[in-house]
């Protein structure tokens, strides 16, 4: 066995236990490189489906791309899709930084998704090596009754014992690649034939690492045509993956408040 | 943190790309608050040239802003709150490379209100670095993190006295932090890996040893880190799957869970824990589907798998699927010794979660005792176990669960508690109600504790000596009755020898397993003869050998590792559990280098029968015991002289090839590297117990 069928025996356990102790479970369909991966990871600890719903929290202003990707793969994979709409820009909070209070948009339309579902765990594709406060989240999540995530009261968490009793009304965050890295998820995807959308390869020189809003997300200069190239370039680079994503800049501490009110 | 890779060595990708094979070891930092934790990691990732390009002047920009000076620490503190009050609360996770190696380092916090992010942080390590201000010394949170470490099993732990430049370098100050340290983790059975004199601000000892420092000879902080073993697979253990859940999405039915330990085939007979029924491992099941001749047939620790079995048994989450040779254990009462992190302080009478695996039952807290405050130089026992505390408690459960101690099998053999639905404790299960050799012990639980410290004191006391004077401090040191353990090997006849010369008091045992060679019983005789004394032969019981040679036949133990463990147990293993009954102590001819198994055996170790263990030739070599045997004209068994290296039962042995490992000829049709009987504890303390009949 290597590191990558360590990495995903351990997301298949922790999938595993999300099915098993939680009573009604979505995955976030980001389209992203990393939510493929884990719905590619959930067909294998479920042996061929997804027996849950999966949701595309949805702001209108993804890239055409990636809406072509979400029809083809909902049905190819047999998914059970739930597209929920954000809510419009001006019911956020005015005091936040403009790109954070666009993301802000779609833990809006969490919230909204909560409260019409009933879920009490949601699956997200979170990576501890993505940002700073993503390093400090648990497998297991807990969230507050307005979906807040608070740090100072985080329960402990060992010998992959899991915290899964939500109070009534509250749900839990689910992470099963919080320990892999963006190599890791290319690397996988390259050895499992994963489908990706192409606009993480490299055209004219520019292309994505990281995939959000058409608005508030910027390519990286990068020549990187194939997954190959992509995973030679992240070994060498020493750019944040974030980089291209607007809100984790605008202040020392946009990302953060974003987290606490139930930002991914 | 961001994508941080170094530079030197991202331009060499190994041929298959990344994240294949490099290892990679997890290492917590732990230590009180303030001694320097981040302030080490900081210096570390500058070291290391992973910090992202930028960052640096970008913290530095910050720091000038905010009208404070830089410190390495504000590259980690990644929350508001943590930046204002300059106190980690969570662990955070960094990655860096070094030569030879990915690592991932465990910021643990060190104030005492966040030690339950502590244990969440260090329970996913492999190895720690204790940091210790040299100007402050030990305080109440390295004793607790110590004693935590201990507790979360990590055996792998070095040392750092940092901020050395504000003591001036002082030689002598290092040195009596160095030696306090030392006999405080001995005293833990936690070994220090290296004690290392650092300036995580000005950079000493964490990347080179600087002229400041240049009286210490011993490795840097990177060193250590590149010498850490990452975690291990427990193949080598008892098979244990505990199950997580049995799906029936179409036809099949998978009973689904992680290979904690051990290995399995399709075909294999398994137990379910705690029932006992039996089955067959029809099929291992994989998505996407393999064509059939690539469909899986085996499984080992680590995998996440799912399996089909040959009859509709009643399996269900919570379950452990054992072989049946060695199942875990049904048990309705456990000692463990455990950590407690809530507020309200656990008594006797709570009603508490316990889990096991995946395993959830009620329970009550039977009884507590040694509940102290780690982190105190002289703790007062309590009759609760206060927040923050360890002590030992004993459960009685409402419904039996599947569960080893942890010296048996370290995934099976731990338990966490819950109070009102939230994870509030955690630790190690010390003894259990369904084993035989526990039982008659009320009070092995606690004296286990003694015994581990008595054994670690033991190992650096007798490291340095010779085996006859290892001998003779063991007997001065152990009260109560010791046995050599011989089957008249060249080691057991080397320690025999050592022990007439010496004149010690002690039971010299062997095990008459009845399928011995007779070139072996000649020896017994002659040892008899030579060193005018008896030997007391302990033999297998009657009914059990009928009953084995019943259901396997007389060389049933050719046709499957079942039967072969089968015989083991009913011929050797059970026999010595009679043959050490009573004893305190035993003596054995184990040397490191006869299997790989033997690796990393400590020189004195605690059974689980709660014996402290010698094996006096542990670091000889098989050279070093031949001229010692010509030497003193040792009576030898007339096999190694036919190419025997190590002799067992008749049928089992033969003489080995030029070249070959010691104990290839033993057990030589299986195919693995296991050559255990069940006699020896593996060299983690884990032991491959055979089957009982």
């Amino acid at each position: 066995m290597d590191r990558l069928d360590d990495l995903e025996a351990q997301s298949i356990f922790i999938f595993r236990e999300a099915f098993a102790r939680l009573k009604r479970i979505a995955l976030l369909w980001s389209l992203g490189k990393d939510s493929n991966v884990m719905i590619w990871i959930a067909r294998k600890a479920f042996f061929g489906r997804v027996p849950f719903p999966v949701m595309h929290v949805d702001t209108g202003k993804k890239f055409p791309e990636m809406y072509a990707f979400r029809d083809r793969y909902s049905v190819e994979w047999n998914l059970d899709l739930k597209i929920e709409q954000c809510p419009p820009l001006d019911t956020i909070d005015p005091t936040l930084p403009p790109a954070a209070r666009s993301a802000a948009r779609k833990t809006e339309g969490l919230k909204l998704a909560l409260a019409k579902y009933g879920f009490d765990g949601l699956i997200a594709g979170i990576r501890r090596d993505e940002e700073p406060t993503r390093a400090k989240e648990r497998v297991f999540s807990p969230r507050g009754l307005e979906g807040g995530w608070d740090v100072r009261d985080q329960p402990p968490e060992f010998w992959d014992h899991f915290n899964a009793a939500p109070p009534s009304g509250a749900h839990l965050r689910v992470h099963p690649i919080l320990h892999w890295t963006e190599l890791d998820v290319w690397a996988y995807t390259r050895r499992e034939g994963i489908p990706i959308i192409p606009l993480y390869l490299a055209r004219d020189g520019k292309r994505y690492r990281s995939l959000g809003d058409s608005d508030i997300t910027s390519p990286v200069s990068s020549q990187a045509a194939t997954i190959d190239e992509v995973i030679r370039e992240l070994e060498a680079t020493k750019v944040s993956e974030r980089s291209g994503r607007a809100m984790d800049h605008e202040t020392e501490d946009a990302f953060e408040r974003l987290r606490a009110s139930g930002y991914l | 943190m961001n994508m941080l890779v170094t530079e030197k060595f991202a331009t060499t990708p190994s041929a298959d790309g990344l994240s294949g094979n490099r290892s990679l070891v997890r290492i917590v930092l732990a230590g009180h608050v303030d001694h320097g934790k981040s302030t080490l990691i900081g210096r570390l990732l500058h070291e290391t040239k992973s910090l992202p390009d930028g960052k640096l002047d970008s913290i530095k920009a910050v720091s000038e802003r905010r009208g404070v000076p830089f410190e390495w620490s504000f590259l980690l503190d990644a929350l508001q709150t943590e930046r204002d009050q300059g106190i980690t609360l969570d662990t955070s996770q960094i990655r860096f490379r070094t030569k030879s190696r990915d690592v991932v380092l465990i910021d643990a916090p060190g104030h005492a209100e966040f030690l339950r992010n502590m244990i969440t942080g260090a329970a996913q390590a492999d190895a720690a670095v204790l940091v210790i201000d040299a100007t402050e010394g030990v305080r109440e949170q390295t004793r607790r993190h110590c004693y935590l470490l201990h507790l979360l099993g990590i055996s792998q732990v070095a040392v750092v006295i940092n901020k050395m430049d504000r003591i001036g370098f002082d030689e002598s100050r290092f040195q009596e932090l160095e030696a306090e340290m030392a006999r405080h983790l001995a005293s833990l059975g936690l070994p220090a890996t290296a004690i290392i004199p650092i300036s995580a601000r000005n950079g000493d000892g964490v990347e080179r040893r600087t002229p400041a420092i240049a009286w210490y000879t011993g490795p840097t902080v990177l060193e250590v880190m590149d010498r850490f073993s990452p975690a291990k697979r427990l193949t080598d253990l008892p098979l244990g799957i505990p199950v997580q859940a049995v799906y029936k999405f179409d036809d099949r039915r998978i009973v689904a869970g992680r290979v904690e330990t051990g290995r399995l085939a399709v075909g294999d007979e398994i137990a379910i824990m705690p029932r006992g029924t039996t089955a067959r491992v029809q099929s291992i099941e994989a998505w996407p589907e393999p064509d059939n001749a690539r469909s899986p047939q085996s499984a080992r620790a680590g995998q996440s798998i799912g399996l089909t079995l040959d009859r509709q048994i009643f399996v269900e989450r919570g379950d452990v699927i054992s072989a049946p040779a060695t199942p875990a254990k049904a048990v309705r009462r456990l000692r463990a010794r455990v950590f407690w992190l809530h507020d309200q302080p656990l008594a006797v009478g709570a009603a508490v979660g316990v889990r096991v695996g995946m395993a959830e039952r009620r329970g009550t807290i039977a009884l507590i005792e040694n509940a102290v405050d780690p982190g105190e130089l002289s703790p007062i026992e309590a009759k609760i176990i206060a927040r923050n505390h360890v002590g030992e408690i004993e459960i009685a459960l409402a419904q039996p669960i599947a569960a080893d101690i942890y010296a048996v099998n370290p995934r099976t053999g731990r338990l966490v508690l819950e109070l009102g639905g939230r994870i509030a404790g955690g630790g190690l299960i010390l003894a259990v109600d369904g084993n035989a050799s526990v039982e008659n012990r009320q009070d092995s639980g606690a004296g286990r504790a003694a015994v581990s410290v008595q054994a670690a004191r033991l190992n650096t006391e007798l490291a340095d000596l010779p085996p006859v004077e290892r001998l003779k401090r063991f007997r001065a040191a152990i009260a109560g009755p010791l046995v050599f353990t011989t089957s008249f090997g060249l080691e057991d006849q080397v320690i025999v020898h050592m022990l007439a010369e010496l004149g010690i008091d002690l039971d010299i045992v062997t095990l008459d397993t009845g399928r011995l060679f007779p070139e072996t019983y000649a020896l017994w005789a002659e040892t008899e003869r030579r060193y005018g004394r008896r030997i007391r032969a302990i033999y297998p019981h009657h009914g059990k050998l009928e009953a084995l040679v019943e259901k396997y036949g007389i060389n049933g133990f050719y046709d499957s590792r079942e039967a072969r463990s089968a015989c083991c147990h009913v011929r050797k293993v059970e026999p010595l559990d009679r043959a050490l009954t009573g004893a305190a102590g035993w003596i054995v001819g184990v040397r490191a280098d006869q299997s790989i198994n033997r690796q990393g055996t400590a020189l004195v170790s605690v059974d689980e029968r709660n014996l402290l263990k010698l094996s006096p030739l542990l670091d000889w070599t098989r050279d070093a015991a031949q001229s010692f045997a010509a030497d003193n004209q040792i009576p030898l068994n007339a096999l190694h002289a036919q190419g025997f290296a190590s002799i067992g039962c008749a049928p089992c042995t033969r003489a080995i090839a030029p070249g070959e490992p010691e104990r290839a000829g033993r057990w030589w049709w299986e195919e693995d590297g296991q050559k255990e009987c069940g006699l020896h504890i593996a060299s983690d303390g884990r032991v491959e117990r055979a089957a009982k009949a």
